[in-house]
């Protein structure tokens, strides 16, 4: 018996994609799979290191604990989503990618995408962060190159660019 | 990591929900998924249809009352512990709720989906059972209210039949003369504690007239024990530790991969201490105006 597939719509980066899914098809799965955006990365796949985190409705959420059908009605935003509107085709980085480059807030890179997600909501929600704070916003996120330290400066540099961007 | 194949409904009502539910003895109820999807990735569960309730209308509410705090199935964490009239009404639910796993889990699980979700490391269950509440559920023979007292069959197991879906979790509200503690022990803020422990305390003048203090991780059930006695009308080094062994008498701390069975014995004593002179001292704060 071949397994019943459920057409969805799915609004990822202000854009609606159609696809055709199994339902038990993970959002994170969705997402790179079936749409390409493979900036989502997968790491532990139950809920635990925080790198497939993106942003449903503006909230970070684990996209391995959702499945893509429940995923409907709802928009989602992927590190590719990250980029800024300056004019130019690319855009440009957004304020939390910026404060990564400038404070070397990667090494391996493979927890980047969850931690630049969750950073990007957390100052949302909280535009001056305290040292302390910046930690514990990072909290959900494990970097298995143990980079830290430079990703707390990271979070704390990005609260400066934002607040300097108009 | 994947999911076995379920069938997967999407109900707009309430009705067609438990339809579904009731018409498939192997179906499951998805709301925030936090702990259920887990559970299917590594194929510890495999359901054959899941009733997916996040298009239901009008069950995100978080409503108070005199009486207490109701909330709703699709209520998400995040919003309880961000409600300013959750933490005005009863402050053990805002207190317990900034222990529950991390920001990004809270904002998708669920405070009602935990509870009947019934794992005895977790922070809601115990709270409802320390406070007293209950759980309203409905399936297509009709609603009924389960007190926390009788929800908590065993581990993971709560006394739901297959056929309901939970509603809405009551906690009654902050009492007159009441101070409440919460605290927990874990190898990092955000995972399963290794023990956790809240109290209710209630003073009139400076003597406690009642205690209770609930316990996670610390038997297969959340369990709450009466400390009344053993405190003696007042907390002090004595009378907390007093408390402690009678708790133990009551808990059955198992030994795993983190923690000894001696050493959550040990944690008992400590958290029994902590958040009795925690909750004393928010008591009697409160009776002065403080908080």
């Amino acid at each position: 018996m071949s397994e019943e597939l459920v057409d969805i719509r799915l609004t990822v980066n202000d854009v609606v994609h159609a696809l055709r899914v199994p339902a038990r098809r993970l959002l994170s799965d969705a997402l790179r799979h079936d749409l390409g955006l493979t900036g989502t990365h997968v790491g532990c796949e139950h809920g635990v290191c925080g790198a497939c985190t993106v942003l449903v409705d503006g909230r970070p959420m684990r996209s391995c604990l959702m499945f893509a059908v429940s995923a409907v009605d709802t928009e989602i935003t992927t590190v590719e989503g990250l980029a800024e509107d300056d004019g130019s085709p690319e855009g440009r980085l957004g304020p939390v990618q910026q404060a990564f480059v400038e404070c070397h807030g990667l090494q391996c890179g493979f927890c980047t995408p969850g931690f630049l997600t969750t950073i990007t909501a957390g100052l949302k929600h909280n535009p001056e962060p305290t040292e302390d704070e910046a930690r514990e916003m990072i909290a959900g996120n494990l970097c298995r190159c143990t980079g830290y330290a430079n990703i707390v400066r990271s979070v704390l540099r990005a609260a400066e660019i934002a607040s300097e961007r108009p | 990591m994947k999911p076995a194949p379920f069938a997967y409904v999407r109900p707009q009502g309430l009705q067609h929900a438990l339809e579904a539910l009731a018409a498939d003895p192997g179906a499951k109820v998805l709301a925030g998924g936090q702990s259920l999807v887990p559970l299917l990735s590594m194929r510890l569960a495999a359901p054959s249809t899941l009733v997916d309730i996040n298009a239901l209308p009008d069950l995100d509410g978080i409503r108070v009352d005199d009486t207490g705090i109701h909330v709703g199935a699709l209520a998400r964490h995040a919003d309880v512990l961000a409600s300013a009239d959750v933490r005005r009404v009863q402050p053990l639910v805002t207190l317990a709720l900034s222990h529950v796993a991390h920001a990004t889990i809270r904002n998708r699980g669920t405070t009602v989906g935990s509870i009947v979700h019934a794992d005895a490391a977790a922070e809601m269950p115990m709270v409802l059972a320390l406070l007293g509440g209950s759980v309203t559920v409905a399936s297509t023979s009709g609603t009924r209210t389960i007190p926390a007292s009788g929800l908590f069959a065993g581990p993971l197991e709560s006394t739901l039949r297959h056929d309901e879906i939970a509603l809405e979790a009551f906690f009654p509200g902050l009492g007159a003369g009441e101070g409440v503690g919460f605290e927990e022990v874990a190898r990092r803020h955000g995972d399963y504690a290794l023990v956790g422990a809240g109290a209710v305390v209630r003073v009139e003048g400076e003597a406690v007239v009642a205690a209770e203090v609930g316990f996670l991780s610390a038997s297969d059930v959340p369990v709450v024990v009466d400390v009344t006695d053993p405190l003696g009308g007042v907390v002090s080094t004595s009378s907390t530790d007093r408390a402690g062994e009678l708790a133990l008498q009551h808990l059955d701390p198992a030994e795993d991969l983190h923690a000894t069975a001696a050493y959550r014995r040990q944690l008992v004593r400590v958290l029994t201490t902590r958040v009795l002179g925690a909750a004393y001292d928010d008591a009697l704060g409160r009776a002065r105006g403080e908080a």
